[in-house]
């Protein structure tokens, strides 16, 4: 289906959020609309899936104008979007969520599962989307649960998709798979819109590439005529470096030592089986590894939100296994949180309030019993200008930041106390190019501090760009370390697959309690 | 889960004063200030004219010979329309003379206010700690008698007497919110179920208790106490004819501290903190379960207190097996029109002593039932819980930051 929107522009009181438009999508053509945070690329489409109505232009689909007043009327013209944050309802099964809205019935008006579960069934098999209709969703892995989005817009006869950041949430693995899937489609006779600010997906996948900034189109290309230098330099409107420069570390005495760890997570399966390794003062030591491998749990034991079965943690010596999140504060651990919206912030609270949200008992901010708010302003103050936290002031509420603004904001304030561990999770996940250069700048900086850092990170640029050393985690187990210097793209894609693993492990990996994927 | 506070974001309302060169002046303060309460205020008012308007229908509905005048509408549409104004007018002329009319009434009001403003402060410190106190009404009970044991039993000069009473009362009330605190800490259990069964317990454990030798008096049967002395009386202060005991006073202080504690210090940050997301304050390193138990005591304690205050103050000395069922729960439905704000709990209790103390006078002086009133609580709460509707009515545009439906987030 031949996607056009004409001179289409969209007022917010204080921001035009599109002004004027024109995208042209053909049938067949993956089309990237690639642009940071706030330059307009969700409005734009929230536009066409009729969440929004445009104030000026319009819209055709195959040459008629669609006047969409909901996502209902987008849907039965053709459009399906498949948001970055799933719509799917947990506890229902694959088929279920796919058929929800559209259930087929019989002709008493009862429900026709198997009517159902057999078209889920006929769809995944002629695209290639391999899913379990019976499987309960929120059993599933988060690149199977978009394979189900997918799978609802095809079932409701989409002949245009638009994907909205489509692998901010996936792993290296899952994102190949997709790109993959996306290819199939758009064969098909689909057209394909794809949201993105991953400058290495979008050359990978697309035929088309629009660029937008600030609500207007600033670029119109094709992945071969533009390199990915080029790419990122129309996105932010000035030169970028994408590469982070950083000197050789010169790492001091271990400061994180880990030893035989052994981590369960909330159902009781051991997902860290045995693992050891230590982070030297002033080296970046990644933890890589495909999603669900244990990284998670084995960074929260060691920041002290997941209680360890066995073995040890060592902060600069002192054995602090078993230690809450305050001690390890005093012991000069810093956290930055891998969901940041749930565990770094609270939104509600103000920016001042979320910088001291783990030093709000501590002197100078607290005077007794009394919060000595003129202290934690100026604290607040002094970080949004070192950390360049765009906020209109300390007083606003975190959660009407950016993401990317919100995650500066939690970046200040461990930044700011780190004297000893920094541990990283997943630190510029969904961040756009100019904030992901920013946190990577400083957390070289810390490091160069002769602060030991350790990363956790499933996007595989990121690793490769901030490592000293990388430790591959899979199946809960360290299958190797390498310095970057002998790293490469591919050893690390295949020892995070568990390729190499499997061909040098001498025991075996237990297949019973851990399942990947 | 959001508090959807009058000041939604921390801390409130003064604006960047200490960054720099942008600083504003005062006079951009109290502006802000003004504004902010204005904001807050807007709907509860509109609220109580809806409410008092739907009232008056009401009234006019279910007073047989204004009906009457109905009947004949066509024949003499002037007449209904008269009898209906004046049946209103009288009703509420009632209820205005015998709330705040003379000073006896104002005092009658205030007395009947002070312990909605300890079980509004209990509910309203609890909510503002991500927790939904049903139970101010068992605490309530504990506290009362609690405070009523130590009044009638022990035998003390007053100025050791009052306070131990007080104390023991707040005590009682802090044990019995506590039980639903630990057991949330501990356990996960959700307070509205916990609460709302202590309650039972609580009134259940008074009934036993007043068949007690040690709370009846002698030579009686029924469900009442025996009386606190009078040197566990709250003292009285007059002004004129206006009298009120020392509980209103108790009851300012305690929305002082309330309100000082969650606005100022660092334990009502970390409270506020727990309830706005208990996530990110155990990634703080804030013990989630410490500040639960700790939002439950002090909750209890202020419910406890409003027991204390009726039972050491007027209207009665004396612990009865029903008596003090309805006060917890309006500690909800005050909590809920002050959208948990300390200071405004205040106010919202004041306006329901006026509807209660103005009920009984309207009651006597038209034949209009005191349910009415009940009617009219009723469906002020409706339009502050569900604010789109008042604004729908009024047409008034969604402001910012007081566009949060209060209630959704109760109770998760």
């Amino acid at each position: 289906m031949k996607v056009e929107l004409r001179g289409i522009t969209k007022r917010f009181p204080g921001v035009v959020a599109c002004d004027g438009v024109d995208l042209s999508v053909d049938a067949g053509e993956v089309h990237a609309l690639l642009g940071e945070n706030g330059a307009g690329k969700s409005t734009l489409m929230n536009i066409l899936f009729g969440l929004y109505r445009p104030d000026e232009g319009e819209i055709l689909l195959d040459g008629e104008p669609l006047a969409a007043h909901s996502p209902a009327d987008a849907i039965a013209a053709g459009v399906g979007m498949v948001h970055q944050h799933f719509m799917l309802v947990p506890v229902f099964t694959v088929a279920e969520n796919v058929m929800l809205g559209v259930e087929p019935t019989g002709p008493l008006g009862q429900l026709d599962r198997a009517e159902a579960r057999r078209r889920v069934v006929e769809l995944s098999r002629s695209y290639g989307l391999a899913v379990d209709p019976d499987a309960t969703v929120e059993d599933l892995p988060v690149g199977v649960q978009q394979r189900v989005e997918i799978l609802k817009a095809l079932y409701r006869d989409a002949r245009c998709l638009i994907l909205d950041e489509p692998t901010a949430v996936l792993t290296p693995t899952e994102i190949d798979e997709l790109m993959g899937i996306i290819r199939q489609l758009a064969e098909g006779g689909r057209s394909i819109i794809f949201i993105s600010h991953k400058l290495r997906e979008v050359t990978a996948v697309a035929n088309q590439i629009t660029v937008l900034r600030g609500g207007r189109v600033v670029g119109s290309t094709t992945p071969a005529d533009a390199d990915e230098q080029a790419l990122a330099s129309m996105m932010v409107g000035r030169e970028v470096q994408l590469v982070v420069d950083k000197a050789p570390a010169e790492p001091g005495d271990p400061v994180l030592e880990v030893e035989d760890l052994v981590v369960a997570d909330d159902r009781g399966h051991r997902v860290v089986d045995g693992v050891s390794f230590d982070v030297r003062a002033g080296e970046i030591l990644a933890v890589a590894g495909v999603q669900g491998n244990g990284q998670t749990e084995l960074v929260e034991a060691i920041c002290g939100m997941r209680v360890a079965e066995s073995g040890t943690v060592r902060l600069a010596g002192d054995d602090v296994t078993g230690a809450g999140p305050d001690d390890l504060f005093a012991a000069g651990l810093a956290h930055v949180p891998e969901d940041r919206q749930r565990d770094g912030l609270i939104g509600t609270f103000a920016v001042s309030a979320n910088m001291v949200l783990n030093q709000v008992r501590n002197a100078p901010f607290a005077r007794g019993l009394r919060l000595n708010r003129k202290a934690v302003r100026q604290h607040a103050a002094r970080l949004v200008q070192e950390f360049d936290v765009r906020t209109p002031s300390v007083d606003t509420a975190a959660s009407t930041l950016s993401g990317g603004n919100q995650q500066k904001v939690i970046v200040a304030r461990e930044f700011f106390h780190a004297n000893k561990l920094l541990v990283l999770s997943q630190p510029t996940r969904g961040l756009d190019v100019g904030s992901i250069q920013y946190i990577h700048r400083q957390v070289v900086a810390k490091r160069d501090e002769g602060i030991a850092v350790l990363l956790n990170s499933s996007e595989l640029d990121e690793v490769l760009a901030l490592a000293d050393r990388i430790a591959v985690i899979y199946r809960g187990r360290l299958v190797g370390v390498v310095d970057r210097g002998d790293a490469n793209r591919e050893l690390i894609g295949l020892l995070m697959a568990g390729a190499v693993a499997e061909a040098a492990e001498v025991e075996p990996v237990e297949e019973e309690e851990v399942t990947v994927t | 889960m959001t508090t959807a506070t009058d000041a939604p974001t921390e801390p409130p309302a003064e604006p960047v004063a200490d960054l720099g060169p942008s600083a504003e002046g005062p006079g951009a303060r109290v502006l802000a200030w003004l504004r902010a309460a204005g904001n807050a205020l807007l709907i509860p008012a509109l609220a109580l004219i809806t409410a008092l308007a739907i009232g008056g229908l009401v009234i006019i509905f279910t007073t047989p010979d204004t009906l009457n005048e109905w009947s004949s509408f066509f024949a003499d549409p002037g007449g209904a329309l008269r009898a209906s104004w004046d049946v209103v007018y009288q009703a509420y002329h009632a209820l205005w003379e015998s709330s705040l009319g003379s000073p006896r009434a104002l005092g009658r009001t205030l007395v009947e206010a002070t312990p909605l403003a300890l079980t509004g402060l209990s509910v309203a410190l609890a909510f503002r700690a991500g927790l939904f106190n049903i139970g101010a009404a068992g605490q309530l009970v504990i506290g009362a008698t609690c405070a009523g044991w130590v009044g009638f039993t022990w035998d003390l000069p007053a100025p050791i007497h009052v306070p131990l009473a007080v104390a023991a009362g707040f005590a009682g009330g802090a044990a019995w919110g506590s039980i639903a605190g630990v057991l949330k800490a501990r356990t996960g259990a959700h307070e509205v179920i916990t609460t709302i069964m202590l309650n039972y317990i609580a009134y259940y454990l008074l009934n036993y208790a007043l068949r007690s030798d040690a709370f009846q008096p002698a030579g009686r049967d029924d469900l009442i106490s025996k009386a606190v002395r009078d040197s566990a009386r709250l003292p009285e202060y007059s002004l004129g004819e206006l009298t009120v005991h020392a509980g209103m006073f108790l009851a300012i202080a305690a929305a002082v501290i309330v309100w000082w504690l969650l606005e100022r210090s660092t334990v009502g940050f970390r409270l506020k903190a727990v309830g706005a997301n208990p996530f990110a304050s155990r990634y703080a390193g804030m013990s989630v379960g410490a500040m639960y138990v700790l939002a439950m005591l002090l909750a209890g304690g202020l419910a406890g207190l409003g027991g204390t205050v009726n039972i050491l103050g007027r209207p009665s000395f004396s612990l009865t097996s029903q008596y003090y069922n309805f006060l917890g729960f309006d500690g909800i439905a005050v909590a809920l029109l002050a959208r948990a704000n300390p200071i405004g709990v205040l106010g919202a209790a004041f306006l329901f002593g006026v509807l209660r103390s103005g009920s009984t006078g309207m009651q006597a002086a038209t034949s209009t039932p005191v349910d009415i009133i009940i009617v009219i609580q009723a469906l002020i709460i409706l339009f502050v819980a569900a604010p789109a509707l008042v604004r729908a009515i009024y047409r008034i545009k969604a402001g910012r930051g007081t566009g949060a439906t209060f209630t959704t987030s109760w109770g998760t």
